[in-house]
């Protein structure tokens, strides 16, 4: 008599997607963001040898330890994990790259990197655990902080925030989403969109350091992200398997809010219900102006921001062979005897 | 005036005609369009069969300032860099009085005839060149005028020193590619100005050239390309980079052969992707990103990139990525001199990053080595999963030199210890850092191996065989010993040193860049001065066991280097503190290449000290 067992479309159970044991402080909102992205990758069903997670420095960074221990991982330096995951990625075109940053990995001291990383479309889910400080380091303002914010020992922050999501859209970014880690279904359903994204997917997560920058009054707190989320809409992802079903418009015509589908490159859906407004994510002024705006009243405006399957990614843009390069024959990699024979006959 | 110039000179004053054995200077203004007249000479020199090089001396500037192109021209095959020339092609009124003070007793000057000016050497043979009037025949565009210009001097000096024409005109078509407008358009100037020559200035001086058969077989080429066909040819497929003088026409030159080499004969796409990076940290993340994921990746940069680069050289030191890193060494600190050259990155890169780091350093002397190293480097790189640099400099790199036509790779690709699925089905487990061959290495997995076992966690923190987190002591000390087992292992597999051992109890020691001047210094110490020097040329760090047994044979070592400190000295006195009291430093260092006669007297002054 075998224990039955819940496995997804490719037979693995949702233990063969996680991770070590975290050593992030307990409570800490990455970990939710680690365990969502452990559901994501299982009912999306994704091969795990197919996924490289890359991330930089900082708790957000150590994270990728705790998810996905069938995939390779890389945690290499502070603020430049976009151009180790470029390389990856150019070597084998067929890789899922998964990045986890920080709000001081990408919005500090890996702007230039993460800027340049979007404006390539490279493919890569690039999720950033913003928590308005730099947790490992012990709670120094991170350059999202609120301005005027004040906390003990550390003082009063007198810059402005830089805000991830407008950042990646002046970059020229095709997948803009911004949620909240304790708003677990959203960020499942973003993500497992993201993961059928084909370029640059920047995931701005609100996810809070409980142990440096969680006193309610602080944006990047619990209770603020609890009390203050206010979703764009209602969001599932729809795989190519699932049609989409009637019921649900005439169900939802009835309450007078027709929901928004957006089509992947792939065919794949995302379905949005409107919920705070009735919004276009693929009018980028618009996604401007909302961002704008909710940033002046201090509210944290969650969804898909902003989609384009329009532009090329950095792959297409480079014309490479199927073929991953890191898997070429030696035929392939190294020309002819003729050829160096030519070669050395032109000079 | 260096010793041989001072021959040249004695000769002259005895009123011999010099051959073949001299060097040409053509001075005009950076941006003017000489590079085609100064490679047009070189070529034609070359393929009469006499050994010529070919040095810039550029300025960093787009346009306006002096620049100076040297040919030396040896029927004994010296190639180094003299000090004076005897023939100067004075194109730039701005330097002209420092550049006919340059010039060796009894030497030539070609100016332009419009000039009014006093040159204030009454030993030199003078030649105005009509340049203005022999243009005003010629039906140019106002826009090349200033290029055409210099197919004045080339006819000028073809008539003097005695270049046949039909040399010329081959080089002419070499570099026009063969477009017969151009050439012509070229060849009318060149000739027009050689008529004039032959017709109304009779030869005063005893400089002239004459056909010989010592470059049967050779190529001209520079050091960037070299390095980057021997890229090609070893399977470059991710090159990212950022530009950098004097690297950036290393890129250029991978960027063409790349183009034309590696392409899928079926679907025309490419098998390599080249990524103009946002600088060199991106440059190097992305080189050990595509290294990690398996593919051969390089970057090339010089000084300020290295600097850049040093957090991510010890990543890749410490969790053991693969990839190529060429430095084409210009003069540092800081931005220093950007166009001249150094050999002053040596121990920063050797120890490039912070802690405990030793990198695999290859140090190429010449064309055929750039090339070699160019291929080599990966398969060095993968099998000892750790970044591997190439030493290059802007002499080497971005002069001409004359060369043996390169060897194909007498080796097989060697993709190192990987394990693919199959592999994996046939063991028990894995452990990413484990010395199973006691070598040092390790076996690595690819992302996107399928099999559960397969995957790893790279990482720059500590690390036990499992490449999980510790913070254990026992597993610092034992992965900082490995990784220094690998640094011997390497020592054992890095090119060798190349080595002349006569017997002597002295010998002169380098790397790099500097041979030329040193074969040169060699004859001069042996004939003038009857003193013979063993020598040993070392083309590798870690140091191998041949430089070890080389220095322990000798009494006394002089080792030669273009730097201030004697970097290379400093790390054979490190390597080998025991002989550290026989090793003489001779380095200097002024952004030019180092000359037979600095060898000479360097090497005499430390004499008996
Ligand atoms: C070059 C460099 N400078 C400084 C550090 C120290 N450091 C480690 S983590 C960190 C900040 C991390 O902040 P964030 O990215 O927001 O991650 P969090 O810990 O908040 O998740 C800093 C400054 C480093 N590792 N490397
Ligand atoms: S310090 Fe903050 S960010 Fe780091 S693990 Fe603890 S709660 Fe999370
Ligand atoms: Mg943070």
């Amino acid at each position: 008599m075998g224990v039955v067992r819940t496995t997804n479309a490719i037979g693995l159970t949702k233990a063969d997607y996680g991770g070590r044991k975290s050593t992030l402080c307990p409570g800490c909102g990455h970990n939710s963001i680690s365990n969502q992205i452990i559901t994501a990758a299982y009912e999306l069903g994704i091969n795990p040898h197919t996924v490289v997670k890359m991330s930089g420095i900082g708790c957000s960074s150590k994270s990728p330890a705790y998810f996905l221990s069938r995939s390779h991982g890389f945690n290499g330096l502070h603020g430049r994990m976009p151009s180790a995951a470029t390389g990856a990625v150019l070597a084998n075109r067929h890789l899922t790259a998964i990045g986890v940053s920080g709000d001081g990995d990408t919005g500090s001291i890996g702007l230039g990197q993460f800027k340049h990383m979007v404006r390539r479309n490279l493919p890569i889910v690039y999720i950033v655990e913003n928590n308005g400080v730099y947790g490992l380091t012990k709670g120094q303002f991170s350059a999202t902080a609120d301005l005027g914010q004040t906390i003990k020992k550390i003082g009063t922050n007198d810059l402005p925030p830089i805000d991830i999501c407008l950042e990646a859209l002046a970059a020229d970014a095709t997948f803009v989403a911004r949620s909240f880690s304790g708003s677990v279904k959203e960020v499942v359903e973003l993500l497992k969109a993201a993961l059928h994204h084909n370029g640059t997917a920047v995931l701005d997560i609100i996810s809070p350091c409980v142990t440096f920058n969680n006193s309610p009054d602080s944006t990047k707190s619990f209770a603020y992200g609890k009390e203050h989320a206010n979703p764009l809409h209602d969001i599932t992802f729809i795989p190519l398997a699932d049609e989409i079903i009637l019921d649900d418009y005439e169900e939802a015509e009835a309450d007078g809010k027709k929901p928004r589908e957006v089509q992947l490159h792939d065919g794949t859906w995302i379905r949005l219900r409107p919920l705070a407004m009735d919004y276009d994510p693929t009018d980028k002024m618009a996604a401007m102006r909302v961002l704008e705006e909710a940033h002046l009243r201090q509210e944290l405006l969650t969804g898909l921001i902003y989609y384009d399957n329009s532009r090329p990614t950095m792959i297409d843009s480079l014309q490479i062979v199927d073929t991953p390069l890191a898997l070429l024959s030696e035929a392939q990699m190294r020309p002819s005897r003729e050829a160096l024979e030519r070669v050395m006959a032109s000079l | 005036m260096s010793l041989l110039e001072t021959k040249t000179a004695e000769q002259q004053a005895q009123g011999h005609p010099i051959v073949n054995d001299f060097s040409i200077v053509a001075a005009t203004v950076n941006g003017s369009g000489s590079q085609t007249a100064n490679g047009v000479i070189l070529r034609a020199l070359f393929k009469m069969g006499i050994p010529v090089s070919g040095k810039n001396l550029f300025p960093s500037n787009i346009k306006g300032l002096p620049t100076w192109y040297w040919i030396r021209v040896s029927k004994d095959g010296y190639l180094g860099r003299q000090e004076h020339p005897a023939v100067l092609v004075a194109m730039n009124m701005a330097t002209v009085a420092e550049d006919v003070a340059g010039v060796v007793p009894g030497g030539v000057v070609f100016y332009p005839d419009d000039w009014r000016i006093e040159f204030g050497r009454d030993d030199l043979v003078f030649y105005p060149m009509p340049v203005k009037s022999l243009l005003k025949d010629v039906d140019v565009a106002p826009r090349l005028r200033d290029y055409i210009e210099n197919m004045v001097y080339v006819g000028a000096v073809a008539a003097v020193l005695g270049i046949p024409l039909e040399y010329i005109r081959e080089a002419v078509s070499f570099f026009l590619g063969g477009k017969e407008k151009a050439i012509k358009l070229n060849m009318d100037v060149v000739e027009a100005a050689y008529r004039h020559f032959r017709e109304h200035l009779p030869k005063r001086d005893l400089y002239s050239v004459e056909p010989m058969d010592k470059t049967d077989g050779l190529i001209l080429i520079d050091g960037n390309t070299a390095g980057a066909l021997g890229a090609v040819f070893g399977g470059v497929s991710v090159v990212a980079w950022y530009p950098i003088t004097p690297s950036t026409s290393l890129i250029d030159a991978l960027r063409d052969y790349l183009a034309l080499l590696r392409r899928d004969p079926e679907t025309g796409k490419a098998t390599y992707a080249i990524v103009q990076a946002e600088d060199e940290l991106s440059a190097v993340g992305i080189v050990l990103g595509a290294g990690w994921a398996g593919a051969r990746s390089m970057t090339a940069t010089s000084g300020p990139g290295i600097s850049l680069m040093a957090e991510y050289a010890g990543l890749g030191y410490s969790a053991e990525l693969p990839g190529v890193i060429w430095d084409v060494q210009r003069v540092g600190p800081s931005t220093g001199l950007p166009t001249r050259t150094s050999q002053a990155d040596l121990m920063f890169v050797y120890f490039l990053s912070h802690g405990d780091t030793r990198h695999v350093v290859l140090l190429p002397g010449n064309m055929e080595e750039c090339f070699e190293f160019g291929w080599r480097a990966f398969d060095l790189t993968e099998y000892l999963q750790t970044p591997v640099f190439v030493l290059s400099d802007l002499d080497l790199g971005m002069n001409i030199w004359m060369s043996r036509k390169f060897d194909y790779p007498d080796e097989p690709i060697n993709r190192g210890k990987v394990l693919t699925k199959e592999d994996l089905d046939r063991i028990q487990s894995f452990a990413r850092y484990k010395d199973v061959d006691q070598d040092g290495i390790g076996y690595r997995t690819l992302p996107g191996t399928d099999h559960p076992m397969a995957a790893y966690f790279t990482r720059g923190t500590g690390h036990d065989e499992y490449a999980n987190y510790s913070e254990r002591p026992e597993d610092y000390f034992e992965n900082a010993r490995r990784l220094l087992r690998k640094h011997n292992t390497a020592r054992k597999i890095v090119p060798k040193p190349v080595i002349e051992h006569d017997g002597c109890r002295e010998a002169i020691v380098c790397y790099g860049s500097v041979e030329p001047a040193i074969v040169e210094a060699r004859d001069i110490l042996r004939d003038r001065y009857g003193r013979e020097y063993d020598y040993m040329r070392i083309r590798a760090l870690p140091l191998s066991p041949e430089v070890f047994d080389f220095v322990a044979a000798h009494d006394r070592i002089y080792v030669v280097e273009n730097n201030m400190e004697g970097q290379l000295r400093q790390i054979m006195m490190i390597e080998m503190p025991e002989h550290a009291a026989r090793m003489v430093s001779v380095a200097h260092l002024d952004g030019l290449p180092l000359t037979a006669n600095f060898v000479v007297e360097g090497v005499l002054e430390q004499e008996g000290k």
